[in-house]
Protein backbone atom coordinates (compact mmCIF):
# COMPACT_ATOMS: atom_id res chain seq x y z
CA UNK A 1 0.00 0.00 0.00
CA UNK A 2 2.81 2.28 0.54
CA UNK A 3 4.23 1.88 -2.40
CA UNK A 4 1.46 2.52 -4.41
CA UNK A 5 1.13 5.96 -2.25
CA UNK A 6 4.81 6.22 -2.89
CA UNK A 7 4.78 6.02 -6.45
CA UNK A 8 1.65 8.21 -6.29
CA UNK A 9 3.10 11.17 -5.08
CA UNK A 10 6.16 10.55 -7.24
CA UNK A 11 4.28 10.81 -10.07
CA UNK A 12 2.32 13.77 -9.09
CA UNK A 13 5.42 15.52 -8.24
CA UNK A 14 6.98 14.59 -11.35
CA UNK A 15 3.69 15.69 -13.46
CA UNK A 16 3.09 19.31 -11.77
CA UNK A 17 6.76 20.41 -11.22
CA UNK A 18 7.72 19.84 -14.98
CA UNK A 19 5.68 22.67 -16.49
CA UNK A 20 7.49 25.25 -14.06
CA UNK A 21 10.28 24.66 -15.95
CA UNK A 22 9.99 26.24 -19.44
CA UNK A 23 8.06 29.02 -17.09
CA UNK A 24 11.41 29.85 -15.79
CA UNK A 25 13.65 29.52 -18.45
CA UNK A 26 10.98 32.26 -20.48
CA UNK A 27 11.29 34.51 -17.19
CA UNK A 28 15.05 34.22 -16.94
CA UNK A 29 15.21 35.27 -20.88
CA UNK A 30 12.90 38.53 -20.53
CA UNK A 31 14.67 39.38 -17.47
CA UNK A 32 17.86 39.87 -18.91
CA UNK A 33 16.19 41.05 -22.03
CA UNK A 34 14.55 44.04 -19.68
CA UNK A 35 10.86 42.92 -20.42
CA UNK A 36 8.54 41.33 -17.84
CA UNK A 37 7.85 38.32 -19.79
CA UNK A 38 4.87 35.78 -19.29
CA UNK A 39 4.28 34.66 -15.32
CA UNK A 40 6.08 31.73 -14.34
CA UNK A 41 3.01 29.45 -14.98
CA UNK A 42 2.27 30.35 -18.41
CA UNK A 43 2.34 26.85 -19.68
CA UNK A 44 -0.07 25.56 -16.74
CA UNK A 45 -2.33 27.94 -18.06
CA UNK A 46 -1.53 27.02 -21.84
CA UNK A 47 -2.04 23.42 -21.05
CA UNK A 48 -5.56 23.90 -19.67
CA UNK A 49 -6.61 25.86 -22.30
CA UNK A 50 -5.75 23.09 -25.12
CA UNK A 51 -7.55 20.09 -22.65
CA UNK A 52 -10.50 22.05 -23.27
CA UNK A 53 -10.01 22.56 -27.15
CA UNK A 54 -11.25 20.44 -29.90
CA UNK A 55 -9.20 18.16 -32.05
CA UNK A 56 -8.85 19.41 -35.59
CA UNK A 57 -7.33 15.82 -37.88
CA UNK A 58 -6.49 15.75 -41.26
CA UNK A 59 -8.16 13.19 -43.75
CA UNK A 60 -4.77 11.33 -44.31
CA UNK A 61 -4.26 10.86 -40.50
CA UNK A 62 -4.55 7.17 -39.56
CA UNK A 63 -4.75 6.83 -35.43
CA UNK A 64 -1.43 6.94 -35.62
CA UNK A 65 -1.87 10.52 -35.09
CA UNK A 66 -3.23 10.53 -31.55
CA UNK A 67 -1.50 7.15 -30.45
CA UNK A 68 2.17 8.69 -30.84
CA UNK A 69 1.91 11.91 -28.49
CA UNK A 70 -0.04 9.29 -25.96
CA UNK A 71 2.69 6.51 -26.61
CA UNK A 72 5.57 9.22 -26.52
CA UNK A 73 3.82 10.82 -23.22
CA UNK A 74 3.52 7.38 -21.74
CA UNK A 75 7.50 6.64 -22.46
CA UNK A 76 8.24 10.07 -20.91
CA UNK A 77 6.16 9.29 -17.90
CA UNK A 78 8.23 5.82 -17.39
CA UNK A 79 11.41 7.12 -17.87
CA UNK A 80 10.91 9.82 -15.07
CA UNK A 81 9.50 6.93 -12.58
CA UNK A 82 12.99 5.14 -12.95
CA UNK A 83 15.33 8.04 -12.66
CA UNK A 84 15.85 8.00 -8.63
CA UNK A 85 15.27 11.47 -7.11
CA UNK A 86 18.66 11.93 -4.54
CA UNK A 87 18.37 9.34 -1.43
CA UNK A 88 15.14 8.18 -2.61
CA UNK A 89 15.52 6.34 -5.15
CA UNK A 90 13.58 5.72 -8.33
CA UNK A 91 10.07 4.08 -7.84
CA UNK A 92 10.96 1.40 -9.80
CA UNK A 93 14.91 -0.10 -9.97
CA UNK A 94 16.18 -3.03 -10.90
CA UNK A 95 19.89 -4.21 -12.68
CA UNK A 96 20.08 -2.73 -16.10
CA UNK A 97 17.18 -0.38 -15.70
CA UNK A 98 19.15 2.54 -17.11
CA UNK A 99 18.98 0.88 -20.30
CA UNK A 100 15.57 1.02 -20.27
CA UNK A 101 15.63 4.43 -19.65
CA UNK A 102 17.70 5.03 -22.33
CA UNK A 103 14.78 3.62 -24.81
CA UNK A 104 12.03 4.75 -23.74
CA UNK A 105 13.85 8.45 -24.43
CA UNK A 106 14.16 6.54 -28.11
CA UNK A 107 10.53 5.49 -27.85
CA UNK A 108 9.28 8.81 -26.91
CA UNK A 109 10.79 10.57 -29.96
CA UNK A 110 10.33 7.66 -32.32
CA UNK A 111 6.28 8.24 -31.86
CA UNK A 112 6.86 12.03 -31.79
CA UNK A 113 8.46 11.65 -35.01
CA UNK A 114 5.99 8.91 -35.95
CA UNK A 115 2.66 11.31 -35.36
CA UNK A 116 4.16 14.09 -37.34
CA UNK A 117 4.74 11.74 -40.74
CA UNK A 118 0.87 11.16 -40.16
CA UNK A 119 -0.41 14.39 -41.35
CA UNK A 120 1.19 14.14 -44.36
CA UNK A 121 2.61 17.50 -44.38
CA UNK A 122 6.20 18.64 -45.93
CA UNK A 123 7.24 20.53 -43.50
CA UNK A 124 5.90 17.20 -40.85
CA UNK A 125 8.08 15.55 -42.54
CA UNK A 126 10.76 17.63 -42.59
CA UNK A 127 11.32 18.86 -38.76
CA UNK A 128 11.29 15.05 -38.12
CA UNK A 129 13.48 14.26 -40.42
CA UNK A 130 15.82 17.40 -38.81
CA UNK A 131 14.69 15.82 -35.03
CA UNK A 132 15.91 12.18 -36.07
CA UNK A 133 19.24 13.05 -37.74
CA UNK A 134 20.41 15.73 -34.22
CA UNK A 135 18.97 12.69 -32.21
CA UNK A 136 21.52 10.49 -33.76
CA UNK A 137 24.78 12.36 -33.10
CA UNK A 138 23.19 13.53 -29.23
CA UNK A 139 22.33 9.84 -28.52
CA UNK A 140 25.89 8.56 -28.88
CA UNK A 141 26.99 11.19 -26.22
CA UNK A 142 24.24 9.95 -23.74
CA UNK A 143 24.95 6.70 -24.10
CA UNK A 144 28.99 7.26 -23.55
CA UNK A 145 27.85 9.33 -20.49
CA UNK A 146 25.85 6.70 -19.35
CA UNK A 147 28.85 3.72 -20.48
CA UNK A 148 31.26 6.29 -18.33
CA UNK A 149 28.81 6.31 -15.23
CA UNK A 150 28.63 2.10 -15.49
CA UNK A 151 32.68 2.06 -15.69
CA UNK A 152 33.31 4.65 -13.14
CA UNK A 153 30.65 2.90 -10.85
CA UNK A 154 31.03 -0.78 -11.91
CA UNK A 155 27.20 -0.83 -11.29
CA UNK A 156 23.97 -0.90 -14.48
CA UNK A 157 21.47 0.11 -11.94
CA UNK A 158 20.92 4.24 -12.11
CA UNK A 159 20.34 4.55 -8.32
CA UNK A 160 23.90 3.65 -7.50
CA UNK A 161 25.26 4.83 -10.64
CA UNK A 162 24.05 8.18 -9.60
CA UNK A 163 24.64 8.05 -5.44
CA UNK A 164 28.40 9.35 -6.16
CA UNK A 165 29.85 11.77 -8.17
CA UNK A 166 32.38 10.66 -11.24
CA UNK A 167 35.41 12.33 -9.69
CA UNK A 168 37.61 14.62 -12.11
CA UNK A 169 35.58 13.34 -14.82
CA UNK A 170 32.10 15.07 -13.61
CA UNK A 171 33.11 18.31 -15.03
CA UNK A 172 34.04 16.59 -18.79
CA UNK A 173 30.63 14.37 -18.86
CA UNK A 174 28.62 17.96 -17.24
CA UNK A 175 29.61 19.90 -19.85
CA UNK A 176 28.70 17.19 -22.49
CA UNK A 177 25.38 16.01 -21.22
CA UNK A 178 24.46 20.25 -20.88
CA UNK A 179 24.81 19.81 -24.15
CA UNK A 180 22.82 16.48 -25.10
CA UNK A 181 19.73 18.96 -22.69
CA UNK A 182 20.11 21.36 -24.99
CA UNK A 183 20.12 19.58 -28.15
CA UNK A 184 17.53 16.82 -26.79
CA UNK A 185 14.95 19.53 -25.89
CA UNK A 186 15.15 21.65 -29.06
CA UNK A 187 17.01 24.56 -26.71
CA UNK A 188 18.80 27.76 -28.38
CA UNK A 189 22.21 26.64 -29.88
CA UNK A 190 19.93 23.66 -31.34
CA UNK A 191 16.75 24.80 -32.50
CA UNK A 192 15.18 28.20 -31.03
CA UNK A 193 11.68 27.13 -29.27
CA UNK A 194 10.24 30.67 -29.98
CA UNK A 195 10.67 30.56 -34.03
CA UNK A 196 7.68 31.36 -35.99
CA UNK A 197 9.52 30.63 -39.42
CA UNK A 198 8.41 27.20 -40.53
CA UNK A 199 11.70 26.79 -42.74
CA UNK A 200 13.85 26.65 -39.62
CA UNK A 201 12.17 25.07 -36.99
CA UNK A 202 13.17 21.64 -35.82
CA UNK A 203 10.78 20.42 -32.87
CA UNK A 204 8.25 23.13 -33.75
CA UNK A 205 7.19 22.05 -37.04
CA UNK A 206 6.99 18.61 -36.15
CA UNK A 207 3.73 19.48 -34.22
CA UNK A 208 2.68 22.30 -36.09
CA UNK A 209 -0.61 20.36 -37.08
CA UNK A 210 -1.58 18.98 -33.81
CA UNK A 211 -4.18 20.79 -32.10
CA UNK A 212 -6.20 20.34 -28.31
CA UNK A 213 -5.61 17.35 -25.94
CA UNK A 214 -2.30 15.63 -28.15
CA UNK A 215 -0.84 19.12 -28.58
CA UNK A 216 -1.05 19.77 -24.76
CA UNK A 217 0.05 16.04 -24.57
CA UNK A 218 3.12 16.43 -26.45
CA UNK A 219 3.79 20.07 -24.66
CA UNK A 220 3.41 18.45 -21.40
CA UNK A 221 5.99 15.83 -22.45
CA UNK A 222 8.35 17.87 -23.85
CA UNK A 223 8.73 20.10 -20.62
CA UNK A 224 8.77 16.33 -18.46
CA UNK A 225 11.99 15.72 -21.23
CA UNK A 226 13.39 18.87 -19.90
CA UNK A 227 12.84 18.01 -16.43
CA UNK A 228 14.31 14.17 -16.14
CA UNK A 229 17.71 15.63 -18.56
CA UNK A 230 17.92 18.35 -15.60
CA UNK A 231 17.55 15.73 -13.16
CA UNK A 232 20.03 13.82 -14.83
CA UNK A 233 22.91 16.12 -14.80
CA UNK A 234 22.16 17.47 -11.59
CA UNK A 235 22.80 13.72 -9.91
CA UNK A 236 25.51 13.36 -12.02
CA UNK A 237 27.41 16.66 -10.17
CA UNK A 238 26.33 16.40 -7.01
CA UNK A 239 27.56 13.25 -4.90
CA UNK A 240 24.40 13.01 -3.43
CA UNK A 241 24.52 9.23 -1.91
CA UNK A 242 27.00 11.26 0.78
CA UNK A 243 24.33 13.19 2.07
CA UNK A 244 21.55 12.92 4.34
CA UNK A 245 18.04 12.62 2.62
CA UNK A 246 16.87 16.21 3.04
CA UNK A 247 19.65 17.83 2.17
CA UNK A 248 20.04 15.83 -1.00
CA UNK A 249 16.17 16.77 -1.65
CA UNK A 250 17.64 20.59 -1.58
CA UNK A 251 20.53 20.08 -3.33
CA UNK A 252 19.09 18.27 -6.56
CA UNK A 253 16.09 20.93 -6.50
CA UNK A 254 18.61 24.07 -6.21
CA UNK A 255 21.07 21.92 -9.16
CA UNK A 256 17.72 21.68 -10.79
CA UNK A 257 16.90 25.37 -10.96
CA UNK A 258 20.16 26.27 -11.15
CA UNK A 259 20.50 24.23 -14.32
CA UNK A 260 17.27 25.46 -15.71
CA UNK A 261 18.45 29.43 -14.62
CA UNK A 262 21.84 28.02 -16.80
CA UNK A 263 19.30 27.52 -20.08
CA UNK A 264 17.93 30.55 -19.98
CA UNK A 265 21.31 32.15 -19.99
CA UNK A 266 22.54 30.46 -22.98
CA UNK A 267 19.25 30.96 -24.49
CA UNK A 268 19.49 34.85 -23.88
CA UNK A 269 23.34 35.45 -24.67
CA UNK A 270 23.94 32.80 -27.57
CA UNK A 271 22.37 32.96 -31.18
CA UNK A 272 21.16 29.71 -32.54
CA UNK A 273 24.24 27.47 -35.05
CA UNK A 274 23.82 27.12 -38.42
CA UNK A 275 22.52 23.80 -39.36
CA UNK A 276 26.21 22.84 -40.54
CA UNK A 277 27.41 23.49 -37.39
CA UNK A 278 25.15 21.74 -34.86
CA UNK A 279 27.47 18.57 -35.81
CA UNK A 280 30.19 19.81 -34.32
CA UNK A 281 28.84 20.75 -31.31
CA UNK A 282 27.44 17.46 -30.63
CA UNK A 283 30.76 15.53 -31.61
CA UNK A 284 32.40 17.85 -28.99
CA UNK A 285 29.65 16.51 -26.97
CA UNK A 286 30.26 13.14 -28.13
CA UNK A 287 34.09 13.75 -27.39
CA UNK A 288 34.10 15.27 -23.80
CA UNK A 289 31.80 11.93 -22.69
CA UNK A 290 34.25 9.96 -24.50
CA UNK A 291 37.06 11.55 -22.62
CA UNK A 292 35.25 11.49 -19.52
CA UNK A 293 34.88 7.50 -20.32
CA UNK A 294 38.87 7.23 -20.54
CA UNK A 295 39.15 9.14 -17.23
CA UNK A 296 36.78 6.66 -15.16
CA UNK A 297 38.81 3.52 -17.25
CA UNK A 298 42.11 4.94 -15.65
CA UNK A 299 41.09 5.09 -12.75
CA UNK A 300 41.51 8.99 -12.54
CA UNK A 301 44.72 9.94 -13.16
CA UNK A 302 44.94 13.79 -13.66
CA UNK B 1 53.09 18.66 -7.79
CA UNK B 2 52.55 15.76 -10.72
CA UNK B 3 48.44 16.22 -10.48
CA UNK B 4 48.63 20.25 -11.29
CA UNK B 5 51.66 18.75 -14.18
CA UNK B 6 48.72 16.45 -15.86
CA UNK B 7 46.27 19.29 -15.10
CA UNK B 8 47.86 21.98 -16.81
CA UNK B 9 48.83 19.10 -20.03
CA UNK B 10 45.29 18.00 -19.93
CA UNK B 11 44.31 21.79 -20.27
CA UNK B 12 46.75 21.85 -23.46
CA UNK B 13 45.42 19.06 -25.24
CA UNK B 14 41.61 20.14 -24.46
CA UNK B 15 43.24 23.55 -26.27
CA UNK B 16 44.35 21.13 -29.34
CA UNK B 17 40.90 19.72 -30.23
CA UNK B 18 39.64 23.38 -29.26
CA UNK B 19 41.90 24.67 -32.15
CA UNK B 20 40.53 21.47 -34.83
CA UNK B 21 37.32 22.15 -34.19
CA UNK B 22 37.11 25.93 -34.28
CA UNK B 23 35.94 27.72 -37.56
CA UNK B 24 36.81 31.12 -36.51
CA UNK B 25 40.43 32.05 -37.25
CA UNK B 26 40.65 34.44 -33.97
CA UNK B 27 39.26 30.85 -32.07
CA UNK B 28 42.03 29.24 -32.98
CA UNK B 29 44.48 31.85 -32.57
CA UNK B 30 43.66 31.91 -29.33
CA UNK B 31 43.37 28.59 -28.02
CA UNK B 32 47.49 28.53 -29.59
CA UNK B 33 47.81 31.32 -27.43
CA UNK B 34 46.56 29.85 -23.99
CA UNK B 35 48.02 26.87 -24.96
CA UNK B 36 51.65 28.53 -24.73
CA UNK B 37 51.00 30.67 -21.54
CA UNK B 38 49.87 27.17 -20.26
CA UNK B 39 53.36 25.40 -21.34
CA UNK B 40 55.00 28.12 -21.01
CA UNK B 41 54.58 27.91 -17.19
CA UNK B 42 55.67 24.28 -16.96
CA UNK B 43 59.08 24.73 -15.89
CA UNK B 44 58.62 26.62 -13.17
CA UNK B 45 56.87 22.92 -12.25
CA UNK B 46 59.45 20.76 -13.26
CA UNK B 47 62.21 22.44 -12.10
CA UNK B 48 62.72 21.52 -8.56
CA UNK B 49 65.25 24.60 -7.55
CA UNK B 50 63.77 27.24 -8.42
CA UNK B 51 66.05 29.36 -10.26
CA UNK B 52 66.44 32.85 -11.51
CA UNK B 53 67.64 31.50 -15.17
CA UNK B 54 64.68 29.09 -15.29
CA UNK B 55 61.97 31.93 -13.71
CA UNK B 56 63.16 34.16 -17.23
CA UNK B 57 62.66 31.78 -19.75
CA UNK B 58 59.46 31.12 -18.60
CA UNK B 59 58.62 34.69 -18.46
CA UNK B 60 60.13 35.18 -22.05
CA UNK B 61 58.32 31.80 -23.22
CA UNK B 62 54.86 33.08 -21.61
CA UNK B 63 55.13 36.31 -23.17
CA UNK B 64 56.34 35.38 -26.89
CA UNK B 65 54.28 32.57 -27.26
CA UNK B 66 51.29 33.87 -25.10
CA UNK B 67 51.16 37.80 -26.44
CA UNK B 68 53.74 38.51 -29.14
CA UNK B 69 53.27 35.85 -31.39
CA UNK B 70 49.34 35.75 -31.56
CA UNK B 71 49.77 39.33 -31.54
CA UNK B 72 51.63 39.19 -34.46
CA UNK B 73 49.22 36.95 -36.35
CA UNK B 74 45.78 38.81 -35.48
CA UNK B 75 47.85 41.68 -37.28
CA UNK B 76 48.61 40.17 -39.69
CA UNK B 77 44.97 38.61 -39.90
CA UNK B 78 43.44 42.04 -39.53
CA UNK B 79 45.33 42.93 -42.82
CA UNK B 80 44.25 39.80 -44.58
CA UNK B 81 40.66 40.52 -43.50
CA UNK B 82 39.84 37.12 -42.92
CA UNK B 83 37.91 35.84 -40.35
CA UNK B 84 37.24 32.30 -41.14
CA UNK B 85 38.21 29.14 -42.26
CA UNK B 86 35.69 28.67 -45.23
CA UNK B 87 36.52 25.59 -46.98
CA UNK B 88 39.17 23.16 -45.68
CA UNK B 89 40.98 20.36 -46.92
CA UNK B 90 39.67 18.22 -44.30
CA UNK B 91 36.45 18.90 -42.77
CA UNK B 92 35.87 20.33 -38.91
CA UNK B 93 33.88 17.47 -37.61
CA UNK B 94 36.48 14.45 -38.96
CA UNK B 95 39.91 16.74 -37.87
CA UNK B 96 38.31 16.88 -34.74
CA UNK B 97 37.77 12.83 -34.43
CA UNK B 98 41.12 13.01 -35.98
CA UNK B 99 42.62 14.63 -33.15
CA UNK B 100 40.65 12.84 -30.52
CA UNK B 101 41.54 9.40 -31.99
CA UNK B 102 45.50 10.59 -31.98
CA UNK B 103 45.28 11.98 -28.51
CA UNK B 104 43.67 8.04 -27.13
CA UNK B 105 46.27 7.02 -29.58
CA UNK B 106 49.18 9.38 -27.56
CA UNK B 107 48.52 8.42 -23.87
CA UNK B 108 47.72 4.90 -24.97
CA UNK B 109 50.76 4.50 -26.84
CA UNK B 110 52.94 6.43 -24.58
CA UNK B 111 52.71 3.77 -21.90
CA UNK B 112 54.54 1.34 -24.27
CA UNK B 113 57.32 3.40 -24.47
CA UNK B 114 60.39 2.61 -22.75
CA UNK B 115 60.20 6.01 -19.54
CA UNK B 116 62.28 7.17 -17.10
CA UNK B 117 60.17 6.19 -13.99
CA UNK B 118 60.25 9.95 -13.17
CA UNK B 119 58.10 10.55 -16.32
CA UNK B 120 56.19 7.56 -16.55
CA UNK B 121 52.92 8.73 -14.60
CA UNK B 122 52.86 12.59 -16.21
CA UNK B 123 51.09 12.96 -19.20
CA UNK B 124 54.34 14.76 -20.74
CA UNK B 125 55.00 12.38 -23.19
CA UNK B 126 51.16 11.74 -24.58
CA UNK B 127 50.72 15.53 -24.60
CA UNK B 128 53.39 16.05 -26.82
CA UNK B 129 52.96 13.28 -29.16
CA UNK B 130 49.00 14.64 -29.35
CA UNK B 131 50.39 18.21 -29.75
CA UNK B 132 52.43 17.32 -32.61
CA UNK B 133 49.56 15.07 -34.08
CA UNK B 134 47.15 17.85 -33.87
CA UNK B 135 49.80 20.11 -35.44
CA UNK B 136 50.50 17.83 -38.73
CA UNK B 137 46.61 17.56 -38.82
CA UNK B 138 45.97 21.26 -38.91
CA UNK B 139 48.66 22.08 -41.39
CA UNK B 140 47.49 19.70 -43.96
CA UNK B 141 44.16 20.17 -43.38
CA UNK B 142 43.87 24.06 -43.38
CA UNK B 143 43.34 25.90 -46.63
CA UNK B 144 43.80 29.33 -44.91
CA UNK B 145 47.76 30.44 -44.50
CA UNK B 146 46.98 31.79 -40.89
CA UNK B 147 45.41 28.66 -39.75
CA UNK B 148 48.54 26.39 -40.93
CA UNK B 149 50.64 28.63 -39.28
CA UNK B 150 48.75 27.77 -36.38
CA UNK B 151 49.18 24.26 -37.18
CA UNK B 152 52.93 24.98 -37.14
CA UNK B 153 53.15 26.78 -33.54
CA UNK B 154 51.10 23.95 -31.87
CA UNK B 155 53.31 21.45 -33.36
CA UNK B 156 56.10 23.55 -32.23
CA UNK B 157 54.35 23.10 -28.79
CA UNK B 158 54.61 19.47 -28.86
CA UNK B 159 58.13 19.54 -29.76
CA UNK B 160 58.46 21.92 -26.91
CA UNK B 161 56.74 19.09 -23.97
CA UNK B 162 59.38 16.27 -25.47
CA UNK B 163 62.22 19.22 -24.86
CA UNK B 164 60.86 19.78 -21.17
CA UNK B 165 61.58 15.46 -20.76
CA UNK B 166 65.48 16.88 -20.76
CA UNK B 167 65.39 20.66 -18.98
CA UNK B 168 67.90 19.09 -16.80
CA UNK B 169 70.47 18.97 -19.33
CA UNK B 170 69.26 21.06 -22.36
CA UNK B 171 71.32 24.53 -21.83
CA UNK B 172 68.80 27.38 -21.52
CA UNK B 173 70.44 28.89 -24.69
CA UNK B 174 69.01 26.40 -26.66
CA UNK B 175 65.62 27.24 -25.53
CA UNK B 176 66.37 31.23 -25.79
CA UNK B 177 67.42 30.52 -29.48
CA UNK B 178 64.29 28.52 -30.52
CA UNK B 179 62.39 31.27 -29.21
CA UNK B 180 64.00 33.98 -31.23
CA UNK B 181 63.61 31.32 -34.72
CA UNK B 182 59.87 30.99 -33.83
CA UNK B 183 59.40 34.46 -33.69
CA UNK B 184 61.32 35.22 -36.86
CA UNK B 185 59.70 32.27 -38.20
CA UNK B 186 56.11 34.06 -37.58
CA UNK B 187 57.59 37.53 -38.24
CA UNK B 188 58.56 36.79 -41.68
CA UNK B 189 55.34 34.56 -42.29
CA UNK B 190 53.35 37.48 -41.27
CA UNK B 191 55.09 39.42 -43.78
CA UNK B 192 54.48 36.19 -46.48
CA UNK B 193 50.83 36.22 -45.64
CA UNK B 194 50.72 40.07 -46.74
CA UNK B 195 52.42 39.82 -50.00
CA UNK B 196 49.81 36.83 -50.95
CA UNK B 197 47.22 39.00 -50.27
CA UNK B 198 47.96 41.58 -52.08
CA UNK B 199 49.67 39.08 -54.96
CA UNK B 200 46.10 37.04 -55.34
CA UNK B 201 43.56 38.46 -53.45
CA UNK B 202 42.76 35.67 -50.99
CA UNK B 203 45.09 33.21 -48.23
CA UNK B 204 43.95 30.25 -50.23
CA UNK B 205 47.14 27.95 -50.37
CA UNK B 206 45.38 26.10 -53.26
CA UNK B 207 45.95 29.34 -55.44
CA UNK B 208 49.55 28.89 -55.31
CA UNK B 209 50.32 25.60 -56.51
CA UNK B 210 50.36 26.79 -60.09
CA UNK B 211 52.87 28.13 -61.41
CA UNK B 212 52.85 30.98 -64.11
CA UNK B 213 54.72 32.99 -66.04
Amino acid sequence: MTFILETLLRLAAWLLAAPLLPGIINKVKAWIAGRRGPPVLQLYYDLARLWGKGVVMSTLASPGFIVGPAVAWVALVGAALIMPLGGAGGALSFRGDVLLLVYLLALARFCTAWAALETGSAFEGMGAAREVSYAVLSEVALITAVLSLSVQTGNVTLTDMLALSVGSGAVLLAAGLFAVLLAENCRVPFDDPNTHLELTMIHEAMILDHSGPPLAVILHGASLKLLLFAVLLSQVVLPLGRLSPLAAAGALVGTVLGVTVAIGLVESLTARFAFRRVPLLLTAAFLLCLFALLLARKGGVG
Amino acid sequence: MNSTLNLLIGMAMGLNLLALGGSRVPQVIRAVAVQGIVLGVLPLLLEHDFGWLVALVAVITVMVKGFLIPGLLNRAMRAAKIEREIDPFIGFVPSLLLGAGGTIAAVAGARMLPLLPEHAGTLLVPGALASIFTGFILLIGRAKAISQVCGYLILENGIYLFGLLLIRSTPLLVESGILLDLTVGVFVIGIIVDRIQRAFDSLDTRKLTVLRE
